[in-house]
């Protein structure tokens, strides 16, 4: 059948970004359900905003989708058991990065039994789904893991018109987006038609990048049968092209407008959410399951056999990647997340946690050696914000602090594109990192 | 205890170009017309060359050495230096000439002022000028490839010359600005390389071009005649001493164009470009701070 074109959704351009070496590796791989792990630890914080507080203690009998930790304020997420045990204790460790928090320790009887008390979730008014996120769990992707449910409660005097899913996936390696778009089809496109309806919004976008035609297929094979008179959900291509997935450029792309500094989607009409979130909150209003488990990448230079794998959220890495088949031997890093924008964990005692994605095991090459910037001004051509991260670095080692200011590092989305291109191979983001924080402490 | 992970910042992958690579597509690009001068010239351009090339590195290395810095001749800066400063010398300068100008070069353009990303005036052509200046005798002394007399470039004297012959570079001149045809190949590498942006050597170019042809002057001997081609394409678009924006580059290339043909038409030189280059180098951090643009969805903030 030949597809209408006007499902697809033109595309605007943005300044900047580059081509990177996509390694899409699992791209056919078929999500692969991990066997249960003997013992989880899950974290109580795996948002940003107030811990959830534990409602369960030692001894408590759980199941798989049980509420263990109430959301600890509005900028907050609860937290579900991801196995059906007992807890085994509630108490802080060091596990993850270095830091201590609190986590609960589930042993796990094996049988996964479901929480026999879930039942789906009814939807009657715009704030009722926002509701659902909420008790689903939901957080962003990325590093800060951003309670879903705050996104979907736009103040009253913004109108939101365009829906935007986001499943560019522009990180090397990562393809569990993709397998959500291919393995949860349904889910996904009932998702969006659901949220479409309930918040009423008028145009729904779906970006996907253009080294997935499948997924590219699939989803305008799905608009089309479900297709109305106006076209309202729109397919559309997206190059790929690193950042192409961040939040301001996937919103520019969509709609042409440009999201200021500090500013949140909602306040230029949009809200953007992630395909799998999307796919996991419609299982959750049609069944009641909550985010309990993730689809997951794991990849990288050490890995030999990567894989698609469903995970029990707080799960070890070190079962993961032993269950993949990694030589630690091999491995110097461990990545949550893509290469561009991924967080190194510091032990493999870490726990995988809602915001994941994916668990890239890398082996160094010889690092190219570093030297002066030669300012080649590639920083600033790629740049996907118009920042200029040489003279940045230039203002904060010489401590100009007038110049620092006027260079708008509150702009940057620490993208990694500057670091990544830089000849000289200068630690930009980082540098734009400490000049954002010079200037808060400062402005303090 | 498990194994210790290495844990840095993002992001976790690079690009694989460094500045060494960089300053290596240079040399290359520049090789065919050194070679080509070579020939043309005969042994005594070769000498030129390699003293030049050597003294450049030694320099850098003895000035790392005495101040006890770490070793950067591996970045090849001090290699590309050397080969561009006695591409601009006559045959025959004499070798020590030839010598200290690439101590000047890197001990006091380039060394003294920080090194490597922080001088502000192109080394190779400051040095060059710098010789000029000081031994304006022996600097001026060219040759005929064709029957070695002593004799002017074209664009200082006046006998007539062909375009074939302009554009392939048999006339005299500097042991690499003679063939048009090499250097402008040079540049085509490096754009396809992404090395360097058309922008200034287009700009540069079309302006003396441009005035030329208002003033109406010989347009093939003034495009093709002097060091236009060697400066515009691998002197103008040095990273270090020029603007790194697109409209600054612009506003160079052609700043050293109009610079260029006022001097070549008014002043008492034959040849304007590295003075002209030197001008603008001067003004590229005020070039750069003017031609800064907005970041991404700032206009909107000054909208509301
Ligand atoms: S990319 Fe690196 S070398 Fe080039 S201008 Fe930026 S910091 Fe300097
Ligand atoms: S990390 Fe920041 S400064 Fe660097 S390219 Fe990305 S947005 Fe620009």
């Amino acid at each position: 059948m030949k597809l209408p074109e006007s499902i697809l959704r033109p595309v605007k351009l943005i300044r900047g970004g580059m081509h990177l070496d996509h390694q899409k590796n699992t791209a056919e791989c078929e999500t692969v359900i991990m066997p249960t792990p003997s013992t989880v630890y899950i974290p109580l914080s795996q948002h940003i905003g107030a811990p959830a507080n534990p409602i369960v203690k030692k001894g408590d009998n759980v199941f798989v989708g049980t509420l263990i930790g109430e959301a600890g304020g509005f900028v907050s997420a609860p937290v579900h058991s991801s196995v059906s045990g007992t807890v085994a204790d509630v108490k802080d460790l060091t596990i993850g990065n270095g830091t201590l928090q609190k986590y609960i320790i589930i042993e796990s009887d094996g049988k996964m039994e479901k929480d026999p008390e879930l039942k789906p979730f009814e939807i009657k008014s715009f704030s009722d789904l926002a509701e659902a996120a909420k008790q689903c769990g939901l957080v962003g992707l990325g590093g800060a893991g951003f309670p879903t449910h705050v996104k979907l409660s736009p103040s009253k005097d913004v109108e939101i018109d365009t829906l935007i899913i986001n499943a560019a996936e522009c990180e090397p390696y990562i393809t569990s987006d993709y397998r959500e778009c291919v393995e949860g089809l349904k889910d996904v496109i009932e998702g969006v038609y659901l949220i479409k309806e309930k918040l009423g919004i008028k145009k729904v976008v779906i970006g996907v990048e253009s080294n997935k035609p499948r997924a590219i297929e699939l989803l305008m094979q799905v608009a089309a049968d479900h297709r109305d008179a106006d076209d309202s959900v729109k397919i559309m291509k997206l190059p790929s092209k690193y950042p192409q997935g961040a939040e301001k450029v996937i919103i520019y792309s969509a709609t042409g407008r440009k999201l200021p500094a500090g500013k949140l989607p909602s306040d230029v009409g949009c809200i953007v959410m992630n395909v799998t979130s999307v796919a996991t909150l419609y299982r959750f209003i049609t069944t009641g399951m909550p985010l309990v488990s993730k689809r997951i990448t794991v990849d990288g230079t050490a890995v030999s056999e990567p894989k698609n794998l469903l995970v029990p959220i707080g799960t070890p890495i070190k079962e993961i990647l032993d269950f993949v088949g990694v030589d630690m031997e091999n491995v110097d890093r461990v990545l949550m997340g893509g290469p561009m924008m991924g967080n190194p964990v510091v032990s493999c005692e870490s726990v995988l946690e809602k915001r994941n994605n994916a668990i890239l095991a890398m082996r160094d090459k010889k690092p190219q050696p570093q030297t002066a910037c030669i300012r080649c001004g590639r920083c600033a051509d790629t740049c996907p914000m118009s920042l200029y991260p040489a003279m940045v670095e230039t203002a904060l080692r010489t401590g100009n602090k007038e110049s620092l200011n006027s260079l708008n590092t509150n702009y940057c989305m620490e993208c990694g594109c500057c670091s990544y291109v830089c000849p000289a191979k200068r630690p930009l983001t980082q540098v734009m990192r400490t000049a954002k924080a010079e200037i808060r402490r400062q402005s303090k | 205890m498990s194994k210790l992970l290495k844990v840095t910042s993002s992001p976790h992958i690079r690009h694989e170009d460094s500045t060494r690579g960089i300053m290596l597509d240079v040399i290359i690009a520049l090789l065919p017309a050194a070679i080509y001068g070579c020939i043309l010239f005969g042994l005594r351009a070769a000498i030129i060359l390699v003293v030049t090339v050597a003294t450049a590195v030694a320099s850098e290395a003895i000035w790392n050495l005495a101040l006890k810095k770490p070793q950067t001749i591996g970045d090849c800066s001090a290699i590309l230096t050397g080969l561009l400063l006695g591409m601009n010398l006559s045959s025959q300068t004499p070798v020590w000439i030839a010598a200290i100008g690439s101590v000047v070069a890197i001990i006091v353009v380039k060394q003294m002022f920080g090194g490597l990303g922080f001088n502000f005036a192109n080394p190779a052509m400051t040095a060059r000028i710098v010789l000029l200046v000081s031994f304006a005798g022996q600097m001026s002394n060219y040759v005929s490839p064709i029957d070695a007399v002593t004799t002017a470039t074209p664009l200082a004297n006046n006998t007539p010359i062909t375009l074939k012959e302009l554009f392939f570079g048999m006339h005299s001149g500097a042991i690499g600005e003679t063939s048009s045809f090499l250097l402008i190949i040079g540049g085509l590498y490096l754009m396809l390389r992404r090395v360097i942006k058309p922008i200034i050597p287009v700009a540069f170019i079309g302006t003396v071009a441009i005035a030329t042809l208002i003033a109406g002057g010989d347009l093939k001997l003034a495009i093709f005649g002097g060091g236009l081609m060697l400066g515009a394409i691998f002197m103008a678009t040095d990273y270090v001493t020029t603007p790194t924006t697109d409209l600054g580059k612009l506003v160079f290339g052609i700043g050293c164009g109009l610079i260029t043909f006022v001097i070549r038409q008014f002043g008492a030189l034959p040849e304007g470009v590295s003075y002209a280059i030197l001008l603008m180098n001067i003004l590229t951090p005020h070039i750069n701070r003017l031609t800064l643009s907005k970041p991404f969805g700032a206009k909107e903030v000054a909208k509301s």
